[in-house]
């Protein structure tokens, strides 16, 4: 059959490989241009805007636009000043979002996973689809339906009335949780050892001020969204160790949590590997929700790094800074994911 | 094991699962509610999951307002991006998984690499180009940039590789094109691969958010999320008017949600696609 193939083939010309070749290449234009427009070649860009004092205006290949060298970079990362306070204070507010988000959330999913996972559970398809239909949503309207519940006269606020307490107008609250420990402990004014200025324009007490009660509320918000998605990576995790291996060893008498944490945990260490890595990319880049709810406030202290590319650029006109801000920001990302893939290997 | 017996823990697990359960659709109900209530209403009771007196007031004054204008442009972008996805991916897809030809390994290569790029790092940069390239607020500045994603092709190479080499053999003895196999032969046997490919494009372009933002400023190219983004910052609107607000993204959540529904098995099932950024 072959041979009568490749005969045909030959008698038409250019040959089977030729043909194919050709094809290949047409059937990968559209996606090759696509990508190459809009992926690669706006990096190329941004990093001519990153070192450039394009102001917005025409292009920022015109001849009035110059080669600033690291300039920009330098006046986020180096130069005392408004641009650099800015950079710390997104990066700082970012940190604690990522570093609640990404265990909270991965605690949770697989907490989540495991429960609607028993085979014994009546009603399965329902608690599913329950806990994953928030990640369907856009996160502008969760963020609206969030703004309203999380109102100083919302629905957060009457229950814990009910319950005697006077919540906070969580939106437009800039303290920091560190800090309000603190100040419930009685430190109300920063030691003399955190009060200097230390990093990107902050001072020690300023870093260890913990997420705004502002950005709490975007933390809880990004549990609520990403947690049923993670917990279907999870699930079918689960599902592929099969009934047979966690008999095995409920007949060797293993307790509950045995059978988790020395069984179940190691057999689905790859997809925590995902699931870590995920999420950690994703909380990086914090934006939608940063533009629809707070823009950045109260007291900037929900400002994230990819909002503050945009505003820089958008807003201020200062794009060389915006881009520089894009640019520090995916280094932040390569360089953590590797950290936590060498972390997590290192482990096993 | 012991089916007969009442586990002492199940009462336990349903109260727990149960609770959890409310605690996430409980916003959902919250929102409903509300957008049928008054303004003072709403500020007096925002709990209260039946309004004491039910009014369509937000959304008349929705559908008075730009609102329809928003839903039209969002449909128009979904619509045109979904579909030239599931072409565009499912060609590229294709062509790496199943033609032999010089600089595929290379194209592969480009395509994983591309993936691990954050989508936000490109928001400035993608600007630039589309303004470079004249295509700022307009429909094809908002749409040609995301007719192809990376994570989409990959899922289709995958797919195409599972599906036996021997069913194209026949209709190529038979003398049909490479694109003949492609769409009558191979494209039909990747039905559950194009339906996974049909439900994150629309739901990852429906929910688009930063990309309109940095490619049009013209209110009539204003999509739902851009819109009632700017609906809930203020920015075109005085005072809180939550029923107003809610109303229009109780409204934005309606199309995702059919089509959650509708593919509800396969999403649940297929989770591996799922993935929401």
């Amino acid at each position: 059959m072959a041979l009568v193939t490749v005969r045909r083939h030959r008698d038409r010309g250019p040959g089977i490989r030729g043909r194919e070749a050709a094809a290949g290449w047409l059937f990968l234009t559209p996606a090759i241009v696509i990508l190459g427009l809009f992926l690669v070649l706006p990096v190329l860009m941004a990093a001519w805007v990153s070192v450039s004092d394009w102001t917005g205006r025409g292009s920022p290949f015109a001849a009035g636009v110059h080669f600033v060298g690291a300039d920009n970079y330098g006046d986020l990362l180096a130069t005392p000043g408004l641009a650099q306070r800015d950079f710390g204070t997104a990066i700082r507010n970012n940190a604690y979002y990522v570093l609640l988000v990404v265990p909270i959330q991965t605690v949770v999913a697989l907490f989540l996973a495991v429960m609607v996972n028993q085979r014994l559970l009546k009603a399965r398809g329902f608690f599913r689809t329950a806990y994953y239909f928030p990640s369907v949503t856009s996160s502008v309207a969760i963020t609206v339906v969030f703004l309203f519940l999380f109102s100083s006269t919302g629905a957060v606020n009457d229950v814990m009335s009910y319950l005697g307490v006077h919540g906070p107008s969580w939106f437009a609250d800039p303290r920091g949780v560190v800090h309000l420990l603190l100040g419930g402990l009685g430190v109300h004014q920063p030691p003399a050892a955190l009060a200097g200025g230390s990093l990107l324009g902050l001072s020690w007490w300023q870093w260890i001020s913990g997420p705004s009660v502002a950005m709490c509320v975007f933390i809880l918000m990004g549990v609520f969204t990403t947690s049923g998605t993670f917990m279907l990576l999870f699930l079918s995790a689960l599902q592929n160790i099969g009934a047979e291996i966690d008999e095995a060893a409920t007949l060797d008498g293993t307790s509950g949590w045995q059978r988790f944490r020395f069984v179940t945990l190691p057999m689905i260490r790859p997809t925590m590997f995902t699931v870590l890595t995920l999420g950690l990319i994703g909380t990086w880049q914090i934006f939608d929700q940063i533009y629809t709810g707070t823009q950045g406030g109260p007291a900037k202290t929900t400002l994230t790094p990819a909002y503050l590319s945009y505003s820089a650029s958008f807003q201020n006109q200062e794009w060389g800074h915006g881009a520089a801000i894009a640019f520090v920001l995916f280094a932040i990302i390569v360089i953590l994911t590797i950290f936590q893939r060498l972390l997590l290997r290192g482990r096993a | 094991m012991s089916r007969t017996r009442v586990r002492p823990g199940a009462v336990v697990t349903y109260a727990v699962l149960v609770i959890l359960a409310v605690l996430y659709i409980l916003p959902f109900l919250v929102d409903i509610a509300n957008s049928f209530k008054s303004e003072p209403e709403a500020a007096a009771h925002p709990l209260g999951l039946v309004p004491q007196t039910i009014t369509s007031a937000a959304y008349r004054r929705l559908f008075q307002a730009d609102f329809p204008t928003w839903f039209m442009n969002s449909v128009i972008v979904a619509a045109t991006v979904t579909a030239g996805r599931v072409l565009f991916e499912s060609m590229a897809g294709y062509a790496l998984s199943r033609l032999h030809f010089r600089g595929r390994g290379l194209v592969y290569a480009g395509v994983v690499g591309v993936m691990a790029v954050p989508p936000v790092v490109l928001l400035i940069p993608k600007f630039l180009v589309i303004n470079q390239l004249g295509m700022y607020d307009s429909y094809s500045g908002m749409i040609i940039p995301l007719l192809a994603d990376a994570a989409g092709i990959f899922i289709m190479k995958n797919f195409f590789e599972s599906i036996p080499r021997s069913v194209e053999e026949a209709a190529t003895i038979d003398g049909a094109g490479t694109f003949r196999r492609f769409w009558s032969v191979v494209l039909p046997m990747a039905r559950p691969a194009v339906i996974t490919i049909f439900i994150l494009s629309f739901q990852a372009s429906w929910n688009e958010l930063s990309h309109f933002i940095i490619s049009s400023q013209d209110p009539r190219l204003t999509t739902l999320t851009k819109g009632v983004a700017q609906l809930a910052s203020g920015e075109l609107s005085a005072g809180t008017q939550y029923p107003i607000k809610l109303a229009a993204a109780l409204i934005m959540t309606i199309p995702v949600t059919v089509l959650f529904f509708i593919f509800q098995r396969r999403i649940m099932n297929a989770s591996a696609g799922a993935v929401k950024e």
